[in-house]
């Protein structure tokens, strides 16, 4: 398993209408069960590469190949069955749904998938015990602290069982104790085998969690370092 | 300033779905109102402008010379609130002949015609206008009215009256035109001895005016003071400026409530859109708004941004709605020109100018009213906006939407318009509006269709007409001729030898005048079971022997008659009483009219021979085999057999399904366009759940369906809510145009709703809604995810 690649980024080119290119030729492999750091200054093109992983953009030269998926050619109903599939997301902001409690936030990735009711209210519980927040299931997301909130939306990323958890500055918006908690729980999940791709500008987070190191600069790889996360 | 119109027009632009809402909405309302304005003025203004010109008669009250003198009916100028009075004059009923005999074909005759004797066509009531050559002063002088139907009515045409003592001959000197419709003819007083029956007593005639006959219960009252003031009995009947006015109003009066009513609905939707939009351009920029005070702005100029960014839009609704009605009031206007002779066939200036300035005044309020919230705002709460928490009331929603047992977008959706109770309640309205606006409209069309077939009573397969071509649509004969003599016998052997016939009846008209009734009566008369011509009894039944009558609703009104009693028609001299059994729907004429059986004239004149005779074949039975053999027979009678086709719309109806078609369409395009407002400040607000849900894998469709589902409940409610507001309207409205016109429409005239058509409305709501969300639905579909997640 961890030498089966799930992804693999070809000659990736993304241009915007005016400015430089966010990414400029980047090709980068990653394999199963390894925890990749991006790292980068603002603006460096770390979202613009894990959005066009998640399918959420398309590059404009190259090829992204996730699972075995060539995620770039996906139409926008595809690529969203895509992140059904195969992609769990945490951000920065945790972009939870303010209407549904924590329960139903977790739900909703299974619901749109259309997994079984019973089967995927057991796999709420299970997620929500294994992260600590069981007994916030019923309440609102506007209830809970930045790091209870993060975790929720760990849970909700991992809900499908994805083969590939991806975080956009996963700790960008939480305290040092809170960002300490979800670094333990990336960590923990990496440690379970879960491919995770992070992209941050905090070296601690990578230092803590990632088994490789990507640096980014204007656009392109500047070092791809192997690390041992210090456990 | 200059910053405040840069917020103005940066304003517009940017929203340009609000903009476009708020526009359209100012074209419907202002097109609506200026076709409903106009036509009111115009159903109004010429009748009334001459009326008072002509210090038209509010009664004219028609007396019996035997039991009056005239000293008496001088007095009774002075009864209690009579302000003016003219008479008395002497009159008299004849039947005259054309003069020249070249002018009318054989066989037909000039209707009868009520003369009065006047020396001057002046005086303090019913001031006459004289249109061509002078008035009547020596022997053997005849002024005509321009209401006298005759081919004859040219100045130097002669008239003859044979059946007259010493077959008196009269020259036309003159035409004019008496707005109270007084008289057929005027000639010197003198005149009148001559053109009196030998054993008839003749008459004379009343004209008053009096302070208050604004309505119809006042000109009872007044025509009490008239009775009260005049020997017993000698009244003989009288005519009312009202039904007059009504008679010369009937197609214009069929329009103005249909017109009112939705002019009312226009521009009750345009004040709910105008609001609409701008509070919900108040309530999505609060942002901006708590920026642009920041900046420096007042809140009066806050609020008048927002309003110059509703005018703006509306001004050019206004101006384009104002041209869109007065290019439709033209058409229809001009048939109003028509009847009152003149020649103004354009929208009165001061209707545009009124509807225009209110138009502007109201979208001008509604903006204010809905901007105001926008100048109250604390700058500091306007930009902390996105971080305040919201209500618990979408939490609830989510969370009883959750439970149903539907696909999780659709759950979603569901629960969005109960987070923002307010803008739903606004979009609710615009939906209650359209789709009541449907049902209003259906139902016209239906009522008119209903009144079309009423008019056409069209029941028979095979017809027979006796003379010429059959006559127009939606006529049975023309009126005052007499057809060609052709035995009727023959007629009917043939038709009941002919194998095939189940029933048939025939039908004649003759031209008599009523006591008190303008103009004169003509009366159909029917040979054999008539009582499936089709005519619809709106109360009452049809007649079943001589001497009984049904007549239509306008008869009733003139005459001040009630089913059961009976009416007096003067037919050759001869008084022939008639019962009235029944009311018909009959808005075919202008002219009054009696339907009756054939034997109920035989006392005056032979029993008329049926011009036209109408046959129901058997079922199963071949039309056109059957007409051809029966033509063998009748053939050689020189008529023929034909399949009845009596078809025709009138252009009053074709107009009003045209203006229900138009008028329906914009409000309810205006009412999805208030959706489509609401669903895209919606999907704007709802941009990075959108997002979100995208990112877990929700799909292009499934956002679809969760937009769409968004405006579901909201959809059927207003439906629900519509569908009775449109009925009762519906139901308001046709007695009432019904009333304004002289008609009464029966229930079956108004309960014209199926129970399929009723479904199908209940449902317009939804269909409305779901219309109005589909773009925005595209929209968010296609909306970039990345775009949408970056937004906080
Ligand atoms: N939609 C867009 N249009 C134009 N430029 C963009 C867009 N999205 C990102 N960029 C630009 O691409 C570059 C990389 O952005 P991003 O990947 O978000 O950087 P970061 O490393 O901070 O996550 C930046 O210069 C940004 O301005
Ligand atoms: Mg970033």
């Amino acid at each position: 398993m961890m030498t089966t690649p799930v992804i693999e980024l070809s000659g990736v080119s993304r241009r915007y209408e005016e400015g430089p290119a966010a990414l400029d030729d980047v090709s980068l492999t990653v394999k199963g069960g390894e925890s990749v750091a991006i790292l980068g200054p603002s603006g460096s093109g770390k979202s613009t590469m894990l959005n066009l992983i998640a399918g959420l953009d398309r590059p404009s030269a190259g090829t992204v190949t996730v699972d075995g998926v060539r995620v770039d050619r996906l139409g926008e109903s595809g690529s969203a069955r895509y992140r059904r599939a195969k992609i769990g997301m945490i951000f920065q902001f945790f972009n939870l749904l303010d209407d549904l409690t924590v329960s139903d936030n977790v739900l909703l990735p299974a619901e749109m998938a259309g997994m079984a009711r019973g089967e995927a209210r057991r796999r709420v519980a299970e997620l929500l015990d294994a992260l600590g927040i069981a007994r916030h299931a019923r309440a609102y997301p506007g209830r809970l602290s930045g790091g209870e909130r993060q975790r929720v939306a760990v849970a909700r990323a991992l809900m499908n069982r994805p083969p590939l958890l991806l975080a956009d500055e996963p700790t960008g918006a939480l305290d040092s104790a809170s960002g300490q908690d979800v670094k333990a729980l990336l960590n923990d999940l990496n440690a379970d085998g879960q491919t995770i791709v992070m992209v941050t500008h905090d070296l601690t987070l990578a230092q803590a969690c990632a088994t490789r190191t990507v640096s980014i600069v204007d656009g392109r790889i500047a070092a791809d370092i192997r690390t041992e996360a210090t456990r | 300033m200059s910053g405040l119109g840069k917020v103005v027009r940066s304003g517009v632009r940017r929203r340009k779905v609000q903009t476009l809402v708020t526009g359209l909405a100012a074209t419907m309302a202002v097109t609506a109102s200026v076709l409903g304005g106009s036509l009111l003025v115009a159903s109004n203004g010429p009748f009334d402008q001459a009326f008072s010109r002509q210090h038209g008669a509010h009664l004219t009250a028609q007396f019996d010379a035997g039991r009056t003198a005239a000293a008496q009916l001088s007095a009774s100028g002075h009864a209690a609130g009579v302000t003016a009075a003219s008479g008395p004059f002497r009159t008299a009923t004849v039947n005259p002949h054309d003069g020249s005999d070249a002018e009318l074909p054989a066989g037909m005759s000039l209707p009868p015609m009520t003369a009065v004797g006047r020396a001057d066509p002046g005086g303090p009531v019913d001031d006459i206008t004289l249109l061509q050559g002078t008035w009547a002063s020596s022997p053997g002088q005849v002024v005509l009215s321009t209401t006298y139907d005759s081919p004859v009515k040219r100045v130097g045409a002669t008239l003859r009256f044979p059946d007259l003592p010493g077959q008196p001959t009269l020259t036309v000197v003159g035409l004019a035109r008496s707005v109270s419709q007084t008289a057929d003819a005027w000639v010197t007083p003198s005149e009148i001895a001559s053109l009196t029956a030998p054993g008839t007593t003749g008459g004379y005639q009343m004209l008053y005016r009096f302070a208050t006959a604004g309505t119809a219960a006042q000109v009872t009252a007044d025509r009490a003071a008239v009775t009260a003031a005049t020997p017993t009995g000698a009244l003989a009947g009288v005519q009312s400026w009202l039904n007059t006015k009504q008679g010369t109003d009937r197609n214009t009066a069929l329009f103005v409530p249909f017109l009112i009513a939705f002019g009312l609905l226009g521009v009750l939707m345009s004040v709910l859109i105008v609001g609409n939009v701008v509070a919900g351009a108040v309530g999505t920029g609060t942002r901006r708004i708590g920026i642009l005070k920041a900046l420096g702005f007042t809140p009066a100029q806050v609020v008048r941004s927002y309003m110059g960014q509703a005018l703006i839009p509306a001004a050019v609704g206004t101006a384009i709605g104002a041209v869109a009605g007065n290019a439709l009031a033209i058409p229809v206007l001009s048939t109003t020109a028509q009847v009152y002779g003149t020649t103004t066939a354009g929208v009165a200036p001061w209707v545009d100018v009124a509807v225009i300035a209110g138009a502007l005044g109201l979208v001008t309020l509604t903006a204010w009213a809905a901007a105001l919230r926008a100048g109250r705002l604390r700058t500091v709460d306007a930009l902390a906006v996105g971080r305040t928490p919201r209500t618990g009331r979408g939490q609830r929603a989510a969370r009883l939407t959750a439970r149903l047992p539907l696909p999780r977008p659709v759950s979603l959706g569901l629960a969005h318009p109960f987070a923002r109770p307010a803008r739903t309640a606004g979009m609710l309205a615009a939906i209650a509006f359209g789709a009541a606006a449907a049902t209003f409209a259906i139902g016209m069309g239906s009522s008119l269709s209903w009144a079309q077939t009423a008019k056409n009573h069209d029941t028979a397969d095979v017809a027979i007409h006796t003379f010429g071509p059959p006559p127009g649509p939606g006529q049975r004969g023309p009126s005052a001729v007499t057809p060609v003599t052709i035995d009727p016998s023959a007629v009917t052997t043939a038709i009941t030898a002919q194998s095939g016939t189940l029933k048939y009846y025939g039908t004649a008209n003759t031209d008599v005048t009523v006591a008190g009734v303008s103009g004169s009566t003509t009366v159909f008369t029917f040979t054999g079971d008539s009582s499936w011509a089709g005519y619809k009894v709106v109360s009452g039944r049809w007649f079943r022997r001589p001497g009984e009558a049904v007549v239509p609703s306008t008869f009733m009104t003139a005459t001040a008659a009630h089913i059961g009693d009976t009416a007096t028609l003067e037919d050759h001299g001869k008084a022939i009483r008639i019962r009235i059994v029944g009311e018909v729907f009959d808005p075919h004429t202008q002219t009054n009219e009696v339907l009756t059986d054939a034997a109920t004239l035989t006392a005056a004149e032979p029993a008329p021979h049926p011009a036209s005779y109408y046959i129901k074949v058997k079922a199963g039975t071949n039309l056109g085999a059957y007409i051809n053999t029966l033509n063998t027979t009748l053939t050689p009678l020189g008529i023929s057999a034909e399949t009845d086709q009596v078809h025709g719309t009138s252009d009053v109806i074709l107009a009003l399904d045209a203006l229900t078609a138009i008028l329906t369409l914009m409000l309810v395009a205006v009412a999805g366009l208030g959706v489509l407002n609401t669903v895209v400040l919606e999907t704007r607000e709802r941009v990075r759940e959108i997002g979100v849900a995208k990112a877990l894998g929700m799909t292009p469709s499934q956002t679809v369906w969760m937009v769409l589902a968004s405006v579901v409940i909201v959809g059927l409610i207003g439906g629900a809510i519509g569908l009775p507001a449109g009925l009762a309207l519906h139901a308001v409205t046709v007695p009432a145009m019904g009333h304004s016109a002289g008609l009464n429409f029966p229930a079956a005239a108004i309960n014209v709703y199926p129970a399929s058509e009723l479904i199908a409305l209940g449902l317009g709501g939804l269909l409305i809604a779901v219309l109005g969300a589909l773009m925005p639905a595209g929209w968010a579909a296609r909306a970039r995810t990345v775009t949408a997640l970056r937004t906080e």
